[in-house]
């Protein structure tokens, strides 16, 4: 019961990096693309479905809340500055989308496109970090509350930060993860000469990507010596990494053939292996101890009891696929390539 | 008092009235598009359609002011009050991942389809989308009110071995009984800040003398409805909400109603300060028994002052809970007898020439919104002690390891945004009332985006 839930909320995370991971991404884009019409439309890309991807993460929190309350609460309340911060990113984020539009002036836009990158570079680089934190584990005390700095000495020790060199290395593979996403999503959404440059933006981001992620597998060992033990009990998740590869090689070929549609396809199916394989690693933890592992917070001692997650099998799993089914229809509806003059409406 | 306790408290305080500016206007406006888009949908020409189109943007101006600042709410359970979120997260877990899913999964989503499909969207397509976004907001009301009626009055629970509550019936919960007239009052309450601010701003375009057909149907929309709602607010829904907290939580009404000492034939305190030194009423102006009237239909009745109960379990704030209290009462009489005047005045055709009671409308438009602030100041701060009434202390809730200078500095961030965020907001919506409907230009030309 509390595994059917512990792969719910992974779902929902992994739908969340994947669909507003691309949204970070484009908007990662902006410096690379500065012409305004061009900027338009790679907004009018992400305009109709932001607010639908970003919902993700209001339900993976919602799930992890109702099914494994005290993971929710000693996280949240442990991360609690870098949370605050991603909620003031969200903010910078969503405004800037939505009020660029309301004033018809260049310094106005320009205040607001800048926002808008930061915003999401930022939300991208916590993203990592926050995942970075949970492999690495955190200094649990025995009720499995924690409170972390934003830094102390940068290293994944026993009083670690949120940041240190092994989440920054998360982190910053986020980025460039989610930028190369991002570009893949702007190719398949655009045509012309944007799409060559968000092409070759793509292709570009694929090397760091590959490069940081071929150090935090080496790092991984040294940072959380238990992570592929829980592929070695359960073998079939072997399937996540193996998947990962095969998307990047794919990617690789479809950007070369100019197949945008089947590039994006494979480049979701990276990011998500890739969040299925931390998922994985993490298995049956919600968070990790440091010191004690008997202060881990698991999905045993964690669950809101059968009662609840009983009652929540009712309603959850029928109503999140009500919802993929109409997001699918939403993005059916502004499916094709975005051109100059298919700016949205927007507010004027 | 512990002061990590008292910038949770003010956080979430600040963050949640801030908040709530915006969702009651939208769950109030998505009344008003989905009327629009009907009556577009039913008649020739394009009056309907543009003025569903107008009302659209102001909404999602609001509804964005409302995102962004509604996620914060949902953290702060965890960031700010993690042992209430261990304790209590098997129940209102349940209600807030149902208001994700079932409601502002279909608002946000179909929002979209309003604003970036009307070049491409039918008439049909457009209407059903306001239908679910008027389902959305509403359903979203629906689910984060079954939260605080569980909060305001616990039902449907059961205590695990560990101390923790987990849900014994998902029915029950959605169904508990406290939640009909907290619901129907507050949905009632939105229903009237959007019908003030159609009128207003029609009002403000007939005093312009701009967009004069436009702005006959927004006073118009506004004011029947606003004097249908504002009644409904005031009885049944507020006389009942009013009933049920002395019923469910005496001590409570006992505060609001700055009721020292038990009486028989209780009387109304109309206007005076509490005096908390001598436990009376200063500068009283009173309605004899009429208290006792109200809540027993008896004039002898007897009411249970705050002398009836134990000093700990006592609101911490009683001042400022009386004072919410009576000025959420004093608002909503106003509101009745404003949109009382302007629907005589409109039923006698007289009201779109009636300068004074335009500019009336146009001045009121804030004071719903602070009636609805007073209001929910006075059902939150009458549940104190309690964080869940009768069952779990306030002081028990907050994060055990987040101490006060971490709490302080978010708090203070929080306060700065919110400030340039207000600004902000009004700002912006004066830029979309100078553009002003008639001059939209159809959406395939609009410029900017």
């Amino acid at each position: 019961m509390e595994t059917f839930w512990y792969m719910a909320l992974t779902l929902a995370l992994t739908m969340y990096v994947v669909l507003d991971g691309y949204d970070f991404g484009v908007a990662m884009l902006f410096p690379f693309v500065t012409a305004e019409d061009e900027r338009r439309m790679l907004r009018a890309t992400i305009g109709p479905v932001w607010t639908g991807n970003e919902v993700w993460l209001i339900a993976a929190s919602a799930l992890l809340f109702l099914s494994f309350p005290k993971a929710y609460a000693a996280g949240f309340s442990g991360f609690y500055l870098g949370l605050i911060m991603l909620l003031w990113l969200l903010m910078g984020r969503g405004l800037a989308f939505e009020l660029r539009g309301h004033v018809e002036h260049v310094l106005w836009r320009r205040f607001w496109d800048s926002i808008f990158f930061g915003a999401s570079l930022s939300l991208a680089l916590l993203i990592g970090l926050f995942a970075g934190n949970v492999i690495r584990g955190l200094p649990l005390n025995a009720e499995g509350y924690f409170f972390l700095p934003l830094w102390t000495d940068f290293r994944p020790g026993l009083s670690p930060g949120i940041l240190d060199w092994f989440t920054l290395l998360t982190g910053l593979l986020m980025v460039v993860l989610l930028a190369s996403h991002g570009a893949s999503f702007l190719a398949m959404k655009t045509a012309g000469p944007l799409q060559a440059k968000a092409r070759a933006l793509s292709g570009a981001a694929l090397i760091p990507t590959v490069l940081l992620l071929a150090a935090f597998v080496f790092a991984l060992p040294y940072v959380r010596p238990t992570f592929w033990s829980g592929f070695a009990v359960r073998p079939i998740g072997y399937v996540w990494p193996l998947a990962g590869l095969a998307a990047m090689v794919m990617l690789f070929i479809n950007h070369a053939r100019h197949n945008q549609g089947a590039a994006f396809g494979w480049s979701s199916l990276l990011v998500a292996s890739f969040v299925a394989m931390l998922s994985w690693g993490t298995y049956p933890n919600l968070l990790i101890a440091t010191d004690d592992q008997a202060h881990s917070v698991t999905i045993d001692n964690a669950s809101a009891g059968k009662d609840g997650l009983q009652a929540a099998l009712w309603w959850l799993p029928p109503g999140l696929a009500v919802v993929v089914l109409y997001q699918i229809l939403i993005h059916r509806m502004f499916s094709g390539p975005v051109t100059p003059d298919s700016s949205p409406a927007g507010h004027h | 008092m512990d002061i990590v306790l008292q910038y949770d408290r003010l956080q979430f305080a600040v963050t949640s009235t801030f908040h709530y500016l915006f969702p009651q206007l939208t769950m109030g406006l998505a009344l008003f598009l989905l009327y629009f888009r009907t009556r577009d949908l039913l008649s020739q020409g394009d009056h309907f359609h543009e003025a569903a189109r107008f009302w659209t943007h102001i909404f999602a101006l609001s509804f964005a002011f409302g995102v962004v600042t509604g996620i914060p709410l949902e953290f702060q359970f965890g960031t700010n009050w993690a042992a209430f979120s261990n304790y209590a997260g098997g129940i209102i877990g349940q209600t807030l991942a149902m208001e994700g899913v079932f409601a502002f999964f279909l608002e946000s989503s179909f929002l979209g389809v309003l604003l970036f499909g009307e070049a491409r969207c039918s008439r049909r397509v457009l209407w059903l989308a306001s239908a679910m976004l008027f389902a959305g907001a509403w359903l979203s009301g629906y689910f984060i009110l079954a939260t605080n009626a569980w909060m305001q009055h616990p039902v449907a629970y059961r205590v695990l071995d560990n101390g923790h509550v987990t849900v014994e019936s998902l029915t029950d919960l959605l169904t508990n009984p406290w939640l009909f007239w907290q619901f129907t009052h507050n949905m009632t309450a939105a229903v009237v800040t959007g019908s003030f601010v159609m009128a207003a701003v029609g009002a403000l375009y007939l005093l312009a003398g701009r967009h004069l057909a436009q702005a006959r149907t927004y006073v118009r929309t506004g004011v029947v409805t606003g004097a249908l709602a504002s009644v409904l607010l005031i009885t049944p829904t507020g006389h009942e909400s009013a009933r049920q907290v002395f019923e469910y939580q005496p001590i409570k009404g006992a505060a609001f109603e700055g009721l020292f000492r038990s009486e028989r034939g209780a009387d109304i305190v109309l206007i005076g300060q509490p005096n908390l030194e001598t436990m009376t009423i200063d500068n009283p102006l009173v309605v004899p028994s009429a208290l006792s009237l109200l809540v027993y239909y008896d004039l002898y009745a007897k009411v249970k002052g705050l002398d009836a109960f134990p000093r700990h379990d006592w609101p911490d704030h009683i001042a400022l809970l009386y004072f919410s209290y009576h000025i959420m009462i004093g608002l909503g009489t106003w509101l009745v007898l404003v949109m009382g005047l302007a629907v005589l005045w409109l039923w006698r055709d007289r009201l779109f020439r009636a300068g004074w009671l335009l500019w009336l409308l146009l001045l009121s438009a804030p004071l719903p919104y602070i009636a609805t602030t007073a209001g929910w100041m006075t059902a939150e701060l009458g549940r104190q002690p309690w964080l869940v009434y009768g069952l779990f202390r306030t002081a028990e809730g907050i994060s055990p390891l987040v101490h006060s200078g971490n709490a302080l500095f978010t708090l203070l961030g929080f306060l700065g945004i919110y400030l340039a965020l207000g600004l902000l907001f009004v700002l912006l919506v004066v830029e979309l009332l100078r553009r002003g409907p008639a001059e939209a230009l159809p959406v395939a030309e609009q410029p900017g985006r």
